[in-house]
């Protein structure tokens, strides 16, 4: 119990992106050894924790926002996290996914169940309306356009080393560097 | 048949112009109708003869306003100036939609009507004003709106549906014959009609060398009317420094600036003072190219000014060897704009006089350097033109006499809005706003826009935004605060420049929701879109400052409007670094507006809603937007 | 021999001569002023105002303004950086720009000059257009949301006669630099091809040669625009 109150709690969550962020967090490679000496996975997908068990100080996002479950996601991290992390282009500009942006949801939903050249069995015209399934938004949005956001880490996804450094400088709190190699939007 | 009749109208136009690119302007003002009828077909000659693909014809039509729109047989441009909304051009929209059965913007399914929303049309102390078909039509109500549409719905001349009478002075003359009126509510030196026309150059000029006339401009210390006031002497003085064959005089008659008028009265009672004053700076300078750039607006007034000009040809007050002086050669020809604000800055202009878009130059080289296809080009502003004839007839130390300071002279005042006397002012510089407003009838005054939406919203100073030794100003020295701080400051260069637009809003005004988002649109729709700053930013200023209006801003919102309002400036000409304006100087003066705004507890606020953002998506399944998750 | 004069640049003495812009000089002395929409050979025409400096408290393009002599200029300043830092950002939310969809990506200019500024995230809402892709029928893809009008198509590009392949269309927020439809059907392989060399961003892609350079061997991977 001592040696867990010295440690940082981290907790990760994956909205609309592709875990290509989350794994980049893995590529950090042996120095996962060295972060777990400074940090405690709370909720995240990695450890498979579904909720929240104490007051979270980083919080990562991956991905930004297409459904009303990622809204809730988000706010829920907003709310229990000191500081939180836009990792990745999806959460800083909702990325792929936001090449929707601009076409109305109508539109993409006929293309995509109704109209588009790969539809084949669909003769009912039946659309995903199950009351289970989180409602689509208008458009995806960037999470700091939701919720307030402290740090942003671009890239698709982020470079191991920028996980690295940041969360290394955060920890630490100092200013987090950013050699030129790092710092790549793709 | 048809085809053939089409393509030799185009044939004439192209000859009569010579196939010469820098003249597209005015080939496409005369091939209107043609390129409304058949654009494809037009587009395809138009550009083979003139040597260029039909992007780049398209790239000059659609850029401005008259030729990018007007595609009914009667074209309704009604104006969007804050002047029109605050007297209501709401309810003349409406009624235009409601009997036109067609939205604004569009063109009624017949073809027969076209109604555009336009910007600024000059007629600030007659709104709401249309123009259709050439013609100004002002002081709207949706009553005359139904006999309007009525009288177009009957394929009525647009002249037979003006049965009002003409207005005053020569908008009654049958070359005008137009319903505006002049409201000239106040001459004085300049107005005064004390000064028998052409006496300069039948007489005074005679006795000057050109070296004289620019030195008597020089210690007059006129300074251009259009607003920057460069000194107009100098300006004279550099358009005759760069050796070349020719000179160009160019009279900007594009008065934008929402809120001015007073180049519109100029030219309908004052042309021959205008004309005199381009032919005085071209003995000045040894010009012998003129050109009067009037805007399309003022198009009902260009049969006028020509036949002036043919008149003062007749008289060898313009043409070869003017009044027998040798070598004097000089005329004078007419273009019309075609609908954009920022031709109105000098090298824009320039750029629509030679056929292209009227974007901004960037300077140097500047026009009196190298100008209208490459001379040396002197562009003043109608005014300007006008006080040099009474200047060099009367003397400069007659007109020194008058003004103040560093602002010496008077100023023609186009005042609008919220008083009972909008019209014409000539003022002597120096005066009190308090005295103008008093003297144009304004009473309960909360704000006053000096110099347009690019200049300054001023009014009570709001005294928590001062730093201490600003707030110094604002006390007498016995110590005692100044109540009507605002009124005492004084139109001048050095304190409230103007270009001669003043817009007053009472307190029964808005101006946030009115005033300042109707600027900011207006400085939206006239950016021509170079520079990567005036093109991108305003938008995003104004979708901020509307957040705010809808009771979610925080207070960094009104930080970021006064960080981004900087940005502006690294934009190449006066527009776009005026394009924040609106909003910076209403947030430094009506900080406390803002304010009232915004959440002051809040420290982030995205307006994020996650109910409106579901919406689409809930009706185009049928599902009910049931947020189970969220509760 | 023209005339030696001599410039300053953030205190830095430069002889050069007159007849230069201030960003020719520059570049001969190795001091880096950001371009955007500049373009070697071809007359500046200063849209996007990267290239701004200070001379004197007045904001300057260097691209179009002369050298004159005892001139001091201001290039690396914070408030500078902040403005081209700014500009950059907006060029991102105006458009759509997803780096990672880009055929551009790593050779893209507007990209180096966001990696050099070091924008992690832009301070502007994104606006997310959505705007017209032409091409059809040609060898050349024109992608109007990736467009950032800096004209250098319009500037370099032209056929024998002297006719602009491209040209832009309306005017403020609604501005698009658009293909002429019929010359971009019969574009040349050649001219297709320095199309999307001139283009900074990924706007103009001459079809099916996208994504041909690997990660880590492209312009930008790790050499930093102006080095």
């Amino acid at each position: 119990m001592i040696e867990k109150s010295n440690k940082k709690i981290i907790a990760t969550a994956s909205l609309a992106g592709c875990f290509g962020c989350h794994m980049s967090i893995l590529d950090i490679d042996d120095r996962l050894l060295d972060l777990i000496e400074l940090v405690t996975f709370d909720k995240s997908p990695i450890n498979d924790l579904k909720q929240f068990t104490q007051p979270i100080d980083i919080g990562i996002i991956e991905g930004g926002c297409c459904n009303s479950e990622n809204i809730e996601n988000l706010k829920y991290f907003r709310q229990n996290c000191k500081t939180l992390i836009s990792l990745g282009e999806c959460a800083i500009m909702g990325g792929l996914p936001a090449m929707r942006n601009g076409i109305s949801i109508k539109e993409c939903l006929q293309e995509a169940y109704l109209d588009g050249p790969t539809v084949q069995e669909n003769k009912e015209g039946i659309l995903p309306n199950d009351e289970e399934l989180p409602l689509l938004l208008d458009k995806v949005y960037p999470c700091h356009e939701i919720v307030k956001i402290d740090y942003f880490l671009p890239g698709c996804p982020p470079r191991a080393d920028l996980i690295w450094n940041a969360l290394t400088a955060i920890l630490l709190g100092k200013d987090i560097e950013l050699p030129y190699e790092v710092l790549k939007f793709d | 048949m048809e085809t053939t009749l089409q393509e030799k109208k185009i044939f004439d136009t192209l000859k009569k112009y010579g196939n010469n690119k820098s003249r597209l302007i005015d080939i496409l003002h005369e091939l209107k109708n043609e390129l409304a009828e058949n654009k494809k077909a037009v587009r395809k000659i138009l550009s083979e003869k003139l040597e260029i693909s039909a992007a780049e014809l398209d790239e000059v039509i659609s850029f401005y306003h008259f030729f990018l729109f007007g595609k009914g047989k009667y074209n309704i441009y009604l104006n969007t100036s804050i002047t029109a909304e605050l007297k209501d051009r709401d309810k003349v929209k409406k009624a235009f939609e409601r009997y036109c059965e067609t939205p604004f913007n569009s063109v009624t399914q017949d073809g027969l009507i076209g109604l555009y929303d336009t910007s600024c049309i000059g007629m600030n102390d007659q709104e709401p004003a249309a123009i259709i078909n050439g013609k100004i039509f002002t002081n709207l109500t949706p009553y005359r709106v139904k006999e309007l549409v009525q009288g177009i719905k009957s394929n009525k001349p647009v002249e037979e549906l003006m049965y009002e009478n003409s207005g005053d002075g020569n908008n009654s003359h049958p070359d005008v014959n137009s319903m505006v009126y002049n409201n000239i509510r106040r001459k004085s030196i300049i107005l005064n009609k004390d000064y028998p026309v052409y006496s300069f150059l039948k007489k005074g000029i005679k006795e000057m060398t050109p070296e004289e006339v620019i030195n008597k401009i020089e210690s007059s210390n006129l300074r251009g009317r259009g607003g920057a006031g460069f000194p107009t002497g100098l300006k004279w003085r550099f358009g005759c420094r760069v050796p070349s064959n020719h000179r160009v005089i160019i009279c900007n008659a594009d008065e934008g600036e929402p809120g001015t008028f007073k180049d519109r009265v100029l030219l309908t009672e004052y042309p021959e003072l205008v004309f005199e004053g381009m032919a005085a700076a071209a003995y000045a300078t040894g010009s012998d190219i003129g050109i009067l750039y009037l805007r399309y607006e003022y198009l009902y007034l260009l049969k006028f000014l020509n036949k002036k000009l043919i008149e003062m040809q007749a008289s060898n007050l313009l043409g070869n060897n003017i009044e027998g002086i040798k070598g004097f050669n000089f005329n004078i020809r007419i273009q019309m704009g075609a609908g954009a604000y920022v031709c109105g800055e000098e090298s824009a202009l320039i750029e629509s006089l030679e056929g292209k878009r009227g974007e901004p130059r960037d300077k140097p080289p500047f026009p009196v350097e190298k100008g209208y296809l490459g001379y040396p080009t002197i562009v003043n502003n109608v005014e300007t033109l006008a006080t040099a004839v009474k200047i060099l007839h009367f003397g400069p130390d007659w007109y020194s006499g008058f003004g103040t300071g560093d602002s010496l002279g008077t100023k023609l005042l186009s005042i609008s809005g919220d008083c009972k006397l909008p019209g014409i002012y000539e003022v002597e510089w120096g005066i009190r706003l308090g005295e103008v407003l008093e003297m144009c009838g304004a009473e309960d005054v909360q704000a006053v826009q000096v110099g347009g939406p690019s200049g300054m919203l001023i009014g009570m100073k709001d005294l928590n935004n001062l730093n201490s030794i600003e707030l110094m100003k604002w006390y007498k020295p016995s110590g005692m605060m100044v109540a009507e701080k605002f009124f005492d400051r004084k139109l001048s260069y050095s304190d409230l420049p103007t270009g001669g637009s003043i817009i007053i809003f009472n307190n029964s005004r808005d101006l946030l929701k009115e005033v300042v988002l109707n600027f900011m649109s207006f400085f939206i729709e006239e950016s021509c879109g170079a520079c990567s700053t005036c093109r991108n930013l305003p938008y995003i200023m104004k979708n901020k400052l509307q957040k705010i209006l809808n009771g979610n801003g925080v207070k960094k919102d009104i930080e970021d409007l006064l960080s981004w309002g900087k940005i502006l400036k690294a934009s190449r000409c006066g527009l776009g670094q005026a394009a924040g304006n609106p909003i910076l100087s209403s947030i430094f003066n009506f900080r406390y507006l803002y304010e009232k705004h915004i959440q002051s507890l809040v420290e982030f606020n995205s307006e994020f809603e996650i109910e409106k953002a579901v919406t689409a998506y809930s009706k185009f399944v049928h599902r009910k937007p049931v947020l189970y998750h969220l509760q | 021999m023209e005339k030696e004069i001599k410039i300053w640049i953030d205190g830095t003495e430069i002889t050069t001569s007159k007849n230069k812009t201030i960003l020719e000089a520059a570049k001969e002395n190795n001091i880096y002023i950001p371009t955007l929409c500049y373009f070697v050979n071809t007359e500046p025409k200063a849209n996007c105002r990267i290239c701004t400096i200070m001379i004197n408290n007045r904001m300057l393009t260097a691209c179009t303004t002369p050298v004159a002599d005892g001139m001091e200029i201001q290039n690396n300043t914070e408030e500078l950086t902040d403005l081209r830092k700014s500009i950059i950002e907006l060029l991102f939310v105006s458009g759509n720009h997803f780096c990672p969809t880009c055929e551009k990506s790593g050779n893209c200019e507007l990209q180096a000059l966001a990696y050099k500024y070091k924008m992690l995230v832009p301070r502007f809402p994104y606006e997310f257009p959505h705007k017209q892709m032409i091409g059809k029928g040609s060898k050349i893809l024109k992608d109007q949301n990736r467009c950032i009008a800096c004209k250098r198509c319009i500037k370099t590009i032209k056929d024998k006669k002297g006719r602009r392949y491209f040209a832009t269309k309306y005017r403020g927020y609604k501005l698009e630099i658009v293909p002429d439809e019929e010359m971009i059907k019969t574009i040349s392989e050649e001219t297709a091809q320095q199309a999307m060399d001139n283009c900074p961003v990924g706007s103009i892609i001459k079809k099916e040669i996208g994504f041909n350079m690997p990660i880590g061997t492209r312009k930008f991977d790790k050499t930093p625009i102006g080095k």
